[in-house]
């Protein structure tokens, strides 16, 4: 395979970005018939490479070579006449055009000059069939599911000649069944010769799916693999540069910390909490120096309970005790007051604000707190964002760096800084490990044991559910809206939980 | 997160389900409503008025509204893609302005109506440049667009110039007959030209397309290698183009260039165009929708005529009230869908 001619060869490629340098000399190559995984932490140069090959950056040195031609794209547009398609992460469609406008926009067949509409949804029903998906070209992009708006992104990529298809974090919002659809997909696609390169921070559905790994560490090259010759550990081992021990010392330290509790008044107690519409009323107990975990599947109410908890949506039944005294809360800025924090699981639109620098973002709950009129002084601002950044490790160790221009995981820790620095007493994290790299995900999670063993109370919520039991001391599991189980994590296994969240079989697991 | 999971409407919807789909459906919702709307006010008008049954008051609706007609037009691209045009009325009156001085001093309509058409879309080109390469608010730009081309009219003439040319008052005094006492102008005949040349583009070009992709969403075009930049420009250009050719039918209808005229016509535009179920968001609505809107406007207006107690500010309350009404529309369609 190896003299086979590259679909993609990218040589030496560097790009420069004021003060980082994204790609430093790296090499790059795909087959065609041939799934390619990119793998790295967040800040790697992964997401730089795909922009570098897809038009959206500049290379400032180096060659990409198409099938053997030399190219270089100004624009996505010229990018995909070359046949270079992507599907992003966050669906880039338009949900308020239809199926069949999605995948065919831009390449309308046209009769006299203007669209040929029959021919337009007929070319786009016959892109749907050929990958067997039964959606219906006529109707509107928005009234799908997410996971079928990533079809329907496949769908338009395919219908371009696509001799590259670059997949980048197609799985993130899918489940298990839907990734089994989109893999198909992967399948037909790479048996009819077209390279596809795939990428995703779940280790399983790259060994699952792909031929050919390459890993890249701080903007360099680490090497490119076949997937069937490198092990796992070898692998993660390669993308973090250093021994992976921290996770499995995390999980001991857990364990024994199982605090005897019972004697305590919770920091916050739930009596009958629900709302109408959201979650069914339950009770929930979460002490000082705790981890509650919560698992379930999505939507399964996991942020629901989260925002009525923290008073962004508002309980309609049932009481919240804070230290033993009843609380009505009704905003945010009041469980604020009371040091119970939420953190969305929806990072960008309703966590950091990617316009402002990292000094901002970390200041800004903390100037809330103390109200408008009192600003912090500048120097104040500067230690804070120093002695944050140094802490959670904050990668480029500039305050002054805009928060657009971090990676994912630099960008949840910003966020965590940002509600440490007003020494929170109840931290509702929802996802926060989301779509970043382990090494990130190895740091925020020993930075939550931490922040436990030293007194705050969390409620840790998580699609992994490895995840919820190495760190949890409890763990609530919700099922459709309400609460199945309320169990301590003694000798739990992922089975156990995966049968309560699927039977709600509490009666067993219930110590 | 969990709230985005929209199944698709089962075939064995019943007809109350399907009537529901249809009004909480951004796309046709609103214009339904107002199509709705105007049948209404016709049979209110039939029953209380004599002689409100006649075709010429639906013909005089038209005729009346045909420079409306074309604005509203203009300003419904702009606002597919999510921006909105507020120098409209100015240019209008600018363009009386040049035709009526021009006129005066001599030189030939079809020089002059050419230049005038020329001058407004090269004023929108302008404007849609600055909002696209220097990313200044569509309301900013436009309002800057507005305060030139009103100043240009005291430049040209503090005082109102009449309009005496041949051609003009012919353009504005001709009938053109489509049945036994019904008949209707030129400027009807240009508009509706407008109108269909424009349903044209948005439906059946990948102009018109891109448009609405950019009311969608301006990132996921990018990303989908679709002409923003090029589009989002063009936009103004057409909204220029069609404020001047409306200045021009202006000119017809009053036969004279006058400075201070049509103030607040911008947002009678916006307001047909919204009325008529356009998103202000941008990427849904339809320029017959925006019709439809100026109909009921006009509509208003003449009821109030037609009533003959009260006083022609009371449209400004109606249109007002109705502008709350849809407005709140759209929140609660866009609400129910995302």
């Amino acid at each position: 395979m190896i003299d086979q001619q590259p679909a993609v060869s990218m040589e030496n490629i560097s790009i420069e970005f004021p003060g980082v340098k994204a790609l430093d000399g790296v090499n790059f190559r795909m087959f065609p018939g041939e799934v390619h995984s990119l793998l790295g932490e967040n800040g790697a140069g992964k997401s730089t490479l795909i922009k570098a090959l897809t038009g959206v950056y500049r290379i400032d040195s180096g060659v990409i070579t198409l099938a053997g031609d030399e190219v270089s794209f100004h624009s996505t547009a010229e990018a995909q006449a070359a046949g270079v398609s992507t599907v992003y992460q966050e669906v880039n469609l338009l949900t308020n055009l239809t199926v069949a406008e999605n995948i065919m926009l831009g390449r309308e067949p046209r009769r006299f000059g203007l669209i040929d509409w029959r021919a337009t949804r007929a070319r786009a029903a016959e892109l749907l069939t050929k990958l067997h998906l039964d959606i219906d070209p006529n109707s509107r992009l928005g009234s799908h599911s997410l996971a079928v708006q990533q079809l329907v992104a496949i769908a338009r990529a395919t219908g371009v000649h696509a001799r590259v298809l670059i997949l980048d974090e197609p799985t993130s919002s899918l489940d298990a069944d839907e990734v089994q659809e989109l893999f198909r997909i992967i399948r037909e696609l790479k048996d009819d010769g077209v390279a596809i390169l795939f990428v995703s921070h779940f280790l399983d559905q790259v060994y699952e799916i792909s031929d050919r790994l390459t890993v890249l560490r701080n903007g360099k090259l680490v090497g490119e693999y076949l997937t069937e010759e490198i092990l796992r550990i070898e692998l993660v081992q390669k993308m973090i540069g250093k021994e992976l021990t921290v996770l499995e010392d995390l999980e001991r330290k857990t364990r024994l910390q199982n605090l005897d509790e019972t004697e305590l008044t919770p920091y916050v107690r739930a009596i009958g909490l629900g709302r109408k519409g959201s979650i069914e009323p339950l009770d929930l107990d979460v002490y000082e120096g705790e981890v509650v975990g919560l698992a379930g599947l999505l939507g399964s109410g996991r942020t629901e309970l989260a925002r009525i908890l923290s008073g962004v949506d508002r309980a309609d039944v049932g009481t919240l005790e804070v230290e033993g005294k009843a609380k009505r809360i009704r905003t945010p800025r009041q469980s604020i007051r009371d040091r119970i924090i939420y953190s969305s699981e929806n990072r960008r639109e309703e966590g950091i604000l990617d316009e402002l620098t990292v000094r901002d973002n970390i200041a800004l709950a903390l100037q809330a707190d103390r109200g408008w009129f009192r600003p912090i002084p500048k120097k104040r601002q500067d230690e804070l964002a120093e002695s944050y950044i140094h802490a959670l490790n904050i990668r480029p160790a500039n305050p002054d760096a805009l928060l657009k221009n971090l990676s994912g995981g630099n960008q949840q820790k910003v966020l965590l800084a940002r509600w440490l620095a007003i020494a929170p007493r109840l931290l509702i994290l929802d996802e926060p490990t989301r779509g970043i790299d382990v090494g990130a995900k190895a740091e925020i999670q020993k930075l939550v044991s931490n922040l436990a063993e030293n007194g705050m109370s969390v409620v840790y919520i998580s699609a992994e559910l490895e995840e919820v039991l190495r760190l949890s001391h409890r763990i609530a599991v919700m099922r459709d809206r309400r609460m199945v189980a309320d169990i301590e994590n003694d000798d739990l296994t992922t089975d156990n939980l995966l049968a309560i969240i699927a039977d709600g079989a509490t009666t067993e697991a219930v110590a | 997160m969990s709230a985005t999971v929209v199944t698709p409407s089962s075939p064995i919807a019943t007809a109350a389900g399907r009537v529901r789909d249809w009004l909480t459906n951004p796309k046709y919702g609103p214009v339904i409503v107002t199509a709705v709307l105007l049948v209404g006010m016709f049979a209110v008008g039939a029953t209380r008025y004599r002689g409100f049954t006649n075709p010429q008051v639906i013909a005089n609706l038209f005729i009346d509204n045909a420079y409306l007609i074309v604005l509203a037009v203009g300003m419904t691209f702009v606002i597919l893609t999510g921006g909105i045009d507020l120098s409209v009325g100015a240019v209008l009156a600018m363009s009386t302005m040049i035709a009526a001085s021009l006129l005066q001093a001599g030189w030939a309509p079809g020089v002059i109506i050419p230049l005038i058409l020329l001058a407004t879309s090269f004023l929108g080109l302008a404007v849609g440049l600055m909002i696209h390469y220097f990313q200044i608010q569509p309301f900013i730009a436009t309002l800057a667009a507005m305060f030139l081309a009103r100043g240009l009219c005291y430049v040209i003439s503090k005082t109102t110039i009449s309009i005496t040319d041949p051609v003009f008052t012919a353009l504005a005094q001709t009938r053109i007959p489509l049945a036994p006492r019904l008949s209707i102008t030129p400027s009807v005949i240009l508009a509706v030209l407008v109108v269909i040349v424009a349903v044209v583009v948005l439906h059946y070009s990948r102009l018109g397309r891109t448009v609405y992709a950019i009311g969608g969403s301006e990132a996921s075009g990018v990303l989908m290698g679709l002409p923003i930049a090029r589009t989002k420009v063009l936009v103004y250009v057409i909204s220029g183009f069609c404020s001047g050719l409306a200045g021009v039918l202006y000119s017809f209808y009053t036969l004279s260039g006058y400075a201070l005229t049509a103030i607040g016509t911008e947002l009678d535009a916006i307001a047909a165009v919204v009325i008529g179920g356009t998103l202000l968001a941008g990427g849904y609505g339809f320029v017959l929708g925006s019709v439809l809107g100026v109909l009921v406007l006009g509509t208003i207006q003449t009821l109030i005529t037609f009533d003959g107690n009260l006083t022609s500010w009371w449209t400004r309350i109606f249109i007002g009230a109705l502008l709350l009404v849809f407005i709140f529309l759209q929140k609660v369609l866009t609400a129910r869908r995302t």
